[in-house]
């Protein structure tokens, strides 16, 4: 297991979803939203197109944060506020910091990023980490 | 907009979820976690689970379902043409793994306004077929 330190920065997740994943994530998650899966009727709310599943991109921060901890229980709690909307073949990347860490719980805050705009922010984990 | 606050405090009837090992495959697929734990009962028994466990997030299917009464609920009276995922919690218990049986209840926890948008705040407690609280959610959703 990854020893942290407080100010410590997990190593970044950058993930790319590629054009179909938010069909794959839809049937998944049983979210079948039509913002995400119908490229006409996003644009007929407004949208600029089909926009990712926001729990699809919380899901890639609780993997980014989860994979310094000891396997998939290490995951205690995470938080999270969207600011944006993320959308389909565009990368985004995941930054998260070590707050502090006290009785074997490390607290880290984490952000996503997509095209240089905030989507995700005050991000805030617990983590096991023995 | 004024926002309907009678609603805070209602429940919904309990939603059962049974965890099936392929549902936890798809979903770790979807979401990109790779952990052999996730795919391989082998390596799962190995270490200890008595099948594949679910990533963390898998709350979400095993959850959400609960929320939908509660959504739709014209006593909330959620506007969904402008409704948006404000934010989003899970503290997690107890690992959640195929076999399982989960059975969530969702409560209307709270109904503000601050400055001309409407958060409607969920609560979605769900346990598992020992008693054990495997993860609870906060759902806030903002109405503009």
């Amino acid at each position: 297991m990854t020893e942290l330190a407080p100010g410590q920065a997990l190593p970044e997740l950058k993930v790319t979803p590629d054009k179909y994943l938010t069909y794959r994530y839809a049937g998944a998650s049983g979210d079948f939203n039509p913002i995400h899966i119908d490229e006409e009727f996003a644009q007929s709310v407004g949208l600029p197109g089909r926009i990712l599943h926001g729990l699809w991109m919380m899901a890639q921060v609780a993997r980014a944060v989860g994979a310094a901890g000891d396997g998939p229980q290490a995951l205690r709690s995470l938080s999270i506020q969207f600011r944006g909307m993320g959308f389909p073949e565009q990368e985004l990347a995941i930054s998260a910091t070590v707050k502090d860490v006290a009785d074997g719980v490390a607290t880290v805050e984490a952000e996503a990023f997509q095209d240089g705009r905030r989507i995700i922010r005050k991000g805030q984990a617990k983590l096991d980490v023995g | 907009m004024a926002a309907k606050t009678d609603a805070v405090g209602k429940t919904y009837p309990a939603v059962s979820y049974a965890v099936g090992r392929e549902k936890v495959r798809e979903f770790a697929a979807a979401v990109g976690e790779d952990r052999d734990l996730h795919f391989d009962p082998e390596a799962a028994r190995a270490a200890g689970y008595p099948d594949v466990v679910a990533p963390p997030m898998f709350a979400v299917v095993y959850s959400g379902p609960a929320l939908t009464p509660a959504l739709f609920d014209p006593e909330v009276g959620v506007d969904f043409s402008r409704m948006v995922h404000g934010g989003q919690e899970f503290v997690w218990g107890p690992p959640v793994v195929a076999g399982d049986e989960i059975v969530t209840e969702v409560e209307v926890k709270d109904v503000s306004e601050r400055g001309g948008l409407a958060f409607f705040v969920f609560e979605s407690r769900s346990t598992n077929q020992d008693g054990e609280t495997v993860c609870t959610g906060t759902w806030t959703n903002i109405v503009r």
